[in-house]
């Protein structure tokens, strides 16, 4: 059996409309991102992948299985999907054992599978009250347990974090850091790009209906090569280090550090940037405190391929 | 049935290929039952089954029921049965029950909890409408009961003799069957509706003028209406008179095991294609 999902030039139209065109994606088991802007088409990569939408052309699978196998398929995956709405007059407790009863299990061990579901998420007592009266974070939080609840390989997750205080935030991150650790296909789409950065071992980025580029974010970074790569260097002679970078035709912009111990340096070939920052170290002309990539994350990347236009919100 | 025999029956349905899907069927049809009949929604389908119920209650505390009325009460009954509930209540209890196991959680935005359940879509699709048909049979099979009762009760000893000893209890059955046949026939057609219009009610309407002018279509025709299987099955033939003629089917004569027969191979048809139909069903809320 596979472990990837796998789209095969896949498209989706509504009508005249694009969801999405000739998307051929292969992700492998960990955190993976969908990141683009309103409409771009994330949802829909989500609800095909899920089997709530068909593609109107291409095929796709996962772990090499389609949703026509449902049963096994559904065992398989699990979807918390954006949609806010519940069925009517149903406790929270009722809609995650509802849906463990489906999967044909012992009613006992649905019961333990619910309770542990609703632990995970810490909804605590609340699980007993209609989800009517919940909260936007208790409701994603239950919809969160009823996705998890049946253990599944793959877990599906449209905009998880909206509606989360802090706090919330926090603890749902590193559930799903958790669930990748343990090898689980964890698909998040979100539009919060300092926490994809926190967790996503790899991106998608998409834009109106089209695959802009995939892969770990700091190997899509290198791959816009368009796009001067910026690097902060903290050191105790930031105008010197500028100087002597200049000085070699190396640097293509240079920006000193608001607090003056440090700056920002673009270069177009990083790997020839460090040999000769090494270079200079050695030289004793800078002493040179830490060295990190300034726009090697998510959040410039999607500025640069996608764009301020369509900006996440 | 006893602890026992439930045991050994859950091991005879594990050990089956369909074990699963059986398992998945009842556990469905239960959460559908508990959200048809419990809901406040399901208010003016009470109201639809049980507003006869009401009348001859008042007509059984009021009147004075005299021996030989018993005929005229028994075709008041038979009256009920064909151009109320069969025209009516159960055409209309059935368009609310069955078009909301699919548009309704359209319309909700939750059918997608079913179809991301690991449950083949044709097994969910007939849960829905086991569902459907246990939930609008249970409610006018009672009404039925329940009017069948107070029509007789009023007449003592004579409507006991009737019942017991006369045809009463023949009719019932006869009633009883019709009614079930007629939540099984127009619970396939709406839930098909469901699936194939946003707004199912103009179609309803269609059908329900389908089977209105049917009596003058084709036999060939006629075979496509619901009403017309079931008027094969009355116990008593009902001469409406003025506007209720229209509401009167008048077909050509055929036995009761062949309309029986006539209108489940109608209703396995339509579920059949409604299965078809719910393999490509999409999630496209905004859209519906």
């Amino acid at each position: 059996m596979s472990d990837r999902i796998v789209f095969e030039d896949v498209s989706k139209f509504y009508g005249e409309v694009l969801g999405v065109n000739r998307v051929s994606l292969s992700i492998p088991p960990g955190i993976t991102t969908l990141v683009g802007p309103n409409g771009s088409g994330k949802t829909t990569i989500m609800n095909l992948m899920t089997g709530l939408i068909q593609p109107s052309t291409g095929t796709l699978s996962v772990l090499g299985l389609t949703p026509a196998d449902a049963n096994e398929f559904f065992t398989a995956v699990g979807y918390c999907a954006q949609f806010d709405f519940f069925p009517r007059g149903i406790t929270g407790w009722q809609f995650v054992l509802d849906s463990l009863m489906l999967h044909g299990i012992e009613a006992q061990m649905a019961r333990d599978l619910a309770v542990e579901a609703i632990d995970r998420v810490q909804l605590g007592e609340a699980a007993s009250r209609k989800v009517a009266g919940y909260s936007k974070g208790m409701r994603q939080k239950i919809r969160l347990a009823q996705a998890i609840a049946h253990h599944p390989r793959v877990l599906v997750l449209d905009e998880p974090l909206n509606g989360l205080d802090p706090m919330a935030r926090a603890e749902s991150i590193a559930l799903f850091e958790e669930l990748g650790r343990q090898g689980m296909h964890v698909v998040i789409s979100s539009h919060i790009l300092d926490e994809v950065d926190r967790i996503s071992d790899r991106v998608i980025l998409i834009t109106g209906g089209y695959l802009v580029a995939e892969g770990n974010i700091h190997e899509v970074r290198r791959e816009v090569h368009e796009k001067p790569m910026q690097v902060l260097i903290r050191c105790d002679r930031p105008e010197v280090l500028a100087s002597k970078m200049f000085s070699i035709n190396h640097c293509v912009e240079a920006r000193l550090h608001a607090d003056g111990k440090g700056v920002f340096l673009r270069t177009a070939d990083i790997d020839q940037f460090y040999s000769m920052l090494n270079g200079i170290a050695a030289e004793g002309l800078v002493k040179i405190d830490a060295v990190a990539p300034a726009d090697d994350d998510a959040n410039a990347i999607y500025q640069y391929l996608i764009g301020t236009e369509g900006a996440a919100s | 049935m006893t602890q026992a025999a439930r045991g050994s029956f859950r091991q005879f349905v594990a050990q089956h290929p369909w074990g699963l899907w059986w398992t998945q069927m009842v556990r469905l049809t239960r959460i559908e039952l508990r959200r048809n009949l419990f809901s406040w929604k399901a208010g003016w389908i009470y109201f639809l089954a049980f507003v006869p119920t009401f009348i001859l209650l008042i007509h059984l505390v009021f009147s004075h029921h005299r021996d030989f009325a018993i005929g005229d009460d028994t075709n008041i009954l038979a009256g009920i049965i064909q151009l109320y509930y069969i025209r009516l209540g159960v055409f209309f209890g059935c368009l609310g029950i069955f078009s909301r196991l699919i548009r309704g959680e359209m319309i909700e935005r939750s059918l997608h909890f079913y179809l991301l359940s690991p449950v083949r879509r044709e097994v969910l699709l007939l849960a829905k409408f086991a569902a459907g048909s246990i939930s609008a049979s249970l409610l006018f099979v009672s009404a039925t009961l329940a009017n069948f009762a107070l029509v007789y009760a009023g007449f003592g000893a004579a409507g006991s003799d009737y019942v017991f000893n006369g045809p009463g209890l023949g009719q019932l059955e006869s009633y009883l069957t019709i009614i079930v046949l007629a939540c099984l026939g127009y619970g396939a057609v709406f839930l098909l509706f469901s699936m194939m219009f946003r707004n199912p009610t103009p179609a309803a309407m269609l059908f329900l003028g389908w089977e209105i002018i049917n009596p003058v279509l084709p036999s060939l025709l006629q075979r496509l209406s619901v009403a017309s299987y079931l008027r094969h099955l009355m116990p008593i033939t009902v001469g409406a008179q003025g506007i209720f003629a229209l509401l009167t089917v008048q077909t050509e004569s055929v036995s009761g095991w062949v309309a029986t027969v006539g209108l489940l191979v109608l209703i396995a048809a339509v579920l059949a294609y409604s299965c078809y139909r719910i393999r490509t069903l999409e999630i496209r809320y905004s859209t519906d």
